[in-house]
């Protein structure tokens, strides 16, 4: 018997792997072909264009579509098409304007509004969309079992707050009355001047409670009334799928008492949870628009495709919150030295790159028509006097001290940035600390900080949203801050109807704040995004609400 | 190996007259010269990266330095591979990143792979009910939600750098320890392993003179596989807060960051990514060789 | 083998009792809790929603009816989604994980194979060290980089496929080639050393003294030598594959149980975490489970302790 040499084992052993991979190589390659085709096909942009399809990308999968619980912008930008309140927003300047109340009457003293409703408004299932159904959504919204995050939208009406946290248990008491079918009367608890653009938000949205019961009790969180096959809404769009983490489909509604004015047929929303991904969905003609851009990319689309990219101020404030009850931050030298010494025009512009306002104070500018006087200014000299008036001269002995974000690249680059300008400008050393999102809200809120990252939104467009923030107690405050002349200036503004005595107050307060700095401005949000020159109607605006009634798609005959 | 008991293993269980397993193992990894400059490489990609405070000296930049006005700009005299968007200088920030890259990657696979092979060895050795104990516990590991595993281990001891290898260490060494233990199943069949136990060797002499030399083949496979993968979890990491702190960096950081804009500042994702794959490939030839040199059955 | 099997089963209740305490009271240990947002709720409204899912009571209370739910088969409701169970989620998502983890998995073990056996025969020549280069480029691009630069060769350069989705077949190729492509790396390495092993003794005289035919007795026996170490790697990768991979499904806008996975533990998502958990520490135990009775298989000298 003769024995085989190695080469020829191996010679063996090579030509049947190779015969048997060969094989199946050829099989998957055939099939490969087979699946891709190789036609230049229609992207998906420009059959939406034709057929009045908008697909958006919405920046996340959206937790849940009732609108007395579901918080954040992923699932009121999707609301916005399923349910219409009283009032809606301009599309353009998100002012109230009529919406299923066709108008409505103010008492002279502020304090009593009647709606008088439309009476040709229906819910998607063809009943009549009436007075109580408002009534009785308001009574679930303040169910105190139903744990609505935002049930403090309606604090302005009487009693509501008594009633949300179980004071009273009578929902007569509140100040919700029906006056027939089609009106309904609103008593507020003060004057709040800037209750109309209150009420565009989706916390007051009405729904449909014969259908919210049928799926459920009315107080139960996980209800399922708002799956698409349950679900019965009052806006412009009805849910018709809605596929987790893929994607959610709106068809136009045929009972919207202005349906004959929408112009889409369908509005897709796809869960697009990074930016980067959502972006090259945007090359590929996968969506019409993008919740935004990528950071990076916003200066290249600017230089290179300025038609496809729009950068609008939101009504939101980029800041630093300081710790005042640990020294050295308890000295008010030490926080303005802090907060002089930060270059915020090299930050927008090198750093965030998204046309972003450096902010000086805390109320974006224009928040319903306000505008903060008093500013601090950067003044590094000024800053290096302070610090060693507080007994750190040329930051000598200044005690060690951290700076927390929540991990994300653009927070860690400013952060990164404004280590180094505390460095170079007042010799103080910072270290940074970043820590995972609910790690971090429970280090901010439990005060295991010295200086931490914040932001905040307004949630309607008057100073109210943004100065009630820092009242002592808050809660969002979470700086330890106290200052009982500034309670007492913002409780003020709340108690009168005259705008001009409101915004005396509110500068008033402002000033303290930016005396006292117990947070360090940085600058006020831009969103950019992307979006294709064939949508019409679909604005960008502070509050960045787009309503879809006036949205429709018309390409340009050049752009293709 | 059905019935007949190769002679060269008889004699591997034997031990090695004259020269020691080491000696010899040397003589041949010297012979093998893709090896050789592979491990070279490493030493010399490790010296430059761990002597980073001398060299930013002679660039002229310091990794923490920035230049906002700047920004990211191309590779050139001043800046050798470019600055990234604070316009601070890659080249520095990439050899203090490698100092980091380099001890975590290499001794956290070091702690895995001791722990792995130890625990798989000993289990597979074993057998029976230990065994089984043995194995259900690393079940038990791979299920264990990592992310807050980490999360606490940083509520409870604070974030320091031995943590890193901890948290890196109790995930890694999983597969390790399931291949080990498969690879030892099947040693313990053959024959030159039943010879050393008639020979009368001992159980412990078994498992380290016997079964371990021969798992090397694919141990130092994986374990070089595991090292990229260390350096890129080590960017998870410190994206839960443990781990590296900025200013200062790593590879798995700057190849994270880099990715981001790998369109508009594609060096920035180039270099650290060269990086990581220059150890990578070194590693590999290292791995080979040391493979085949202390293969005792491959040499002849 | 029977009795085997069944004891193994028989193991994995204690098993799955332990991870599921140990996952229990890791998560409730974590900072932050399912409710905590950048806005903070009232403390009313808190106490209302604590109340409403139980995490009001002894955390020992909420632990013992967790486990009587458990038994039942109820997973209980999503806290981030909360019109939907865990048990929904989770048969909704796996499928699609089910299916882009398998045809990866094909990926994964034809190239891993191809690259690594071919290799070996030929160590030390071109066709060792090209496959091999490319297989430790594989390893050394992240999927994070790996995703994008197949998007935006085929996908936006070449209009081939759809940048993103799982809605048509061929929106399965890229996610598999790009979730495989890593697997397929470790295949390829620990396959040509398992082979050179196999290469370097030679018992293929015996083998053929027996009479068979040549290349089916090569192929079998190498085979089954080289493939041990590949085998006990891919129980837990299976695991991993056919779980998803949150970097993939990011990136692809694939519907997969990835996601959970990660966003359940940074959501605080209790009952989502412990799903997840638990479901992944089922089909990692059973894949173990194959794995043995694999290696059995390959070997028919080991016996089913």
């Amino acid at each position: 018997m003769t024995r085989p040499t190695k080469t020829e084992q191996q010679k063996i052993l090579i030509e049947s792997i190779t015969r048997s991979f060969a094989m199946s190589f050829l099989v998957l390659f055939v099939l490969l072909l087979g699946i891709s085709g190789c036609t230049k096909r229609e992207t998906r942009v420009a059959v939406g264009n034709r057929e009045q399809t908008f697909h958006i990308g919405n920046g996340g999968e959206p937790s849940d579509l009732d609108p007395h619980t579901a918080i954040g912008e992923i699932e009121h930008d999707i609301m916005l098409a399923l349910f219409e309140g009283l009032v809606n927003g301009d599309p353009k300047t998100v002012d109230p304007i009529p919406g299923v109340a066709e108008r409505w009457d103010i008492s002279d003293d502020g304090l009593i509004y009647t709606f008088h409703l439309r009476k040709n408004a229906r819910w998607s299932n063809g009943d009549p969309l009436t007075a109580h159904d408002f009534y009785n959504s308001y009574q679930r919204a303040l169910m105190p079992s139903l744990g609505n995050q935002y049930s403090y939208m309606l604090f302005p009406v009487k009693n509501a707050e008594e009633f949300n946290t179980g004071k009273i248990s009578d929902f007569s008491q509140v100040g919700f009355k029906v006056l027939d079918d089609h009106t309904l009367r609103i008593i507020l608890q003060s004057p709040t001047p800037y209750f109309l653009s209150l009420i565009i938000h989706n916390s007051w949205y009405p729904v449909h409670l014969p259908t919210v019961e049928k799926f459920g009790k009315i107080d139960d969180r996980n209800n399922r009334w708002t799956r698409p096959q349950n679900f019965v809404g009052n806006g412009p769009f009805v849910l018709k799928e809605w596929k987790v983490n893929s994607h959610i489909l709106a068809e136009k509604s045929s009972t919207y008492w202005d349906a004959a004015k929408v112009k889409l047929n369908k509005i897709y929303f796809y869960p697009t949870e990074s930016s980067d991904t959502e972006e090259r969905m945007f090359r590929a003609g996968q969506i019409h628009t993008t919740r935004e851009c990528p950071q990076p990319k916003i200066q290249v689309y600017k230089a290179t495709k300025p038609h496809l990219i729009e950068t609008y101020p939101l009504l939101s404030t980029y800041y630093y919150r300081i710790n005042v009850t640990r020294p050295p931050l308890n000295d008010k030298r030490v926080r303005q030295a802090l907060t002089m010494a930060i270059d915020r025009k090299a930050i927008v512009e090198n750093i965030t790159r998204g046309g972003q306002i450096p902010a000086y104070n805390l109320t974006p500018p224009g928040t319903g028509g306000y505008n903060c006087e008093a500013a601090f200014s950067e003044n590094i000299d000024k800053a290096r006097k302070l610090l060693a008036e507080a007994g750190f001269p040329d930051g000598k002995n200044f005690p060690k001290f951290e700076l927390l974000f929540n991990t994300l690249e653009s927070h860690r680059a400013i952060a990164e940035a404004i280590q180094q300008m505390w460095m170079k400008n007042l010799n103080v050393e910072v270290t940074l600390r970043n820590e995972e999102w609910k790690v971090y809200l429970d280090s901010t809120h439990r005060m295991d900080y010295f200086i931490t990252r914040a932001g905040w939104g307004g949630d309607y467009a008057d100073p109210n949203t943004f100065l009630d923030l820092m009242m002592t107690g808050g809660g969002n405050n979470e700086t330890g801050w106290s200052n009982l002349e500034y309670d007492r200036l913002i409780k003020a503004a709340g108690a009168t109807r005259d705008q001009k005595q409101r915004f005396a107050a509110f500068q008033k307060a402002e000033a303290i704040l930016l005396d006292e700095v117990p947070i360090i401005p940085i600058y006020f949000y831009t969103r950019s995004r992307l979006i294709q020159p064939s949508v019409k109607g679909y604005y960008g605006n502070l509050l960045d609400q787009h309503s879809f009634q006036s949205v429709y798609l018309e390409p340009e005959p050049e752009a293709r | 190996m059905d019935e007949i008991l190769p002679a060269k293993q008889v004699a591997a269980a034997a031990p090695v007259a004259g020269k020691s397993l080491g000696q010899s193992a040397w003589e041949r990894l010297r012979k093998n010269k893709l090896a050789l400059g592979g491990g070279l490489l490493i030493l010399l990609l490790s010296i430059v990266c761990f002597s980073a405070p001398v060299l930013s000296k002679v660039v002229g930049h310091s990794y923490q330095e920035q230049n906002l006005a700047l920004g990211p700009v191309a590779p050139n005299a001043d800046h050798w591979l470019g600055t990234d968007r604070l316009g601070r200088d890659l080249f520095v920030r990439l050899l203090y990143g490698g100092r980091i890259s380099l001890m975590v990657g290499l001794s956290a696979t070091f702690v895995s792979l001791t722990i792995g092979v130890f625990y798989g060895a000993i289990s597979g050795f074993l057998g029976g009910t230990v065994d089984r104990v043995m194995m259900r516990i690393v079940d038990i590991m791979y299920a264990l939600p990592f992310t807050i595993f980490v999360i606490l281990l940083m509520v409870f001891f604070g974030r320091n750098i031995v943590l890193l290898f901890v948290a890196i260490g109790a995930v890694e060494w999983l597969t390790m320890a399931r291949i080990v233990r498969g690879q030892v199943l099947s040693l313990k069949q053959q024959e030159f392993i039943d010879a050393a136990r008639i020979l009368g060797a001992r159980k412990r002499s078994i498992i380290f003179r016997h079964m371990i030399p021969n798992l090397l083949g694919p141990v130092i496979v994986y374990a070089t596989l595991t090292i990229p993968g260390v350096m890129l979890l080590e960017a998870f990491l410190s994206f839960l807060g443990l781990g590296v702190q900025p200013p200062a960096s790593s590879w798995g950081l700057l190849i994270k960051e880099g990715a981001e804009v790998m369109e508009e500042y594609p060096w920035l994702l180039a270099f650290p990514g060269s990086a990581l794959a220059i150890t990578l490939f070194c590693l590999n030839f290292l791995g080979d060789g040391l493979r085949d040199a202390l293969d005792v059955r491959g040499s002849k | 083998m029977i009795r085997f099997i069944a004891r193994r089963i028989l193991e994995t209740i204690p098993v799955l009792l332990i991870i599921a305490t140990a996952t229990f009271f890791m998560m409730r240990a974590a900072p932050g809790g399912p409710f905590d947002a950048d806005k903070r709720m009232s403390k009313e409204v808190r106490a209302n929603i604590e109340k409403h899912y139980g995490l009001d009571k002894p955390l020992w209370r909420q632990y013992v009816s967790y486990l009587g739910n458990l038994v039942h088969g109820d997973l209980g409701p999503s806290f981030k989604y909360p019109n939907r169970s865990v048990n929904e989620l989770i048969a909704d998502a796996f499928p699609v994980s089910l299916e882009l983890g398998l045809w990866s998995l094909v990926v994964a073990v034809f190239f891993g194979l191809l690259a690594g056996l071919i290799a070996s025969l030929k160590q030390n020549t071109a066709l060792d060290y090209i496959p091999m280069s490319i297989a430790m480029l594989g390893i050394c691009v992240p999927t994070f980089v790996m995703g994008p630069l197949m998007i935006s060769s085929f996908a936006l350069n070449h209009d081939w496929f759809n940048a993103t989705g799982w809605f048509f077949p061929r929106d399965r190729i890229l996610p598999s080639l790009t979730l495989g492509a890593y697997y397929a790396a470790y295949i390829a390495r620990l396959s040509r050393a398992g082979m050179l092993e196999v290469l370097n003794q030679d018992f293929i005289r015996t083998a053929r003294a027996k009479g068979a035919s040549e290349s089916n007795i090569v192929v079998r026996h190498s085979l089954r030598i080289a493939l041990r170490p590949v085998v006990s790697f891919l129980g837990p990768a299976v695991a991993g594959l056919l779980t998803g991979s949150f970097i993939v499904e990011t990136i692809f806008q694939v519907p997969g149980l990835g996601r959970f996975f990660v966003t359940s533990a940074f959501n605080r998502d209790y009952t989502m975490v412990m799903g997840t958990v638990l479901f992944y520490a089922t089909l990692i135990i059973f894949l173990n489970l194959v794995v043995d009775i694999v290696q059995v298989w390959l070997n028919p000298k080991l016996r089913f302790e």
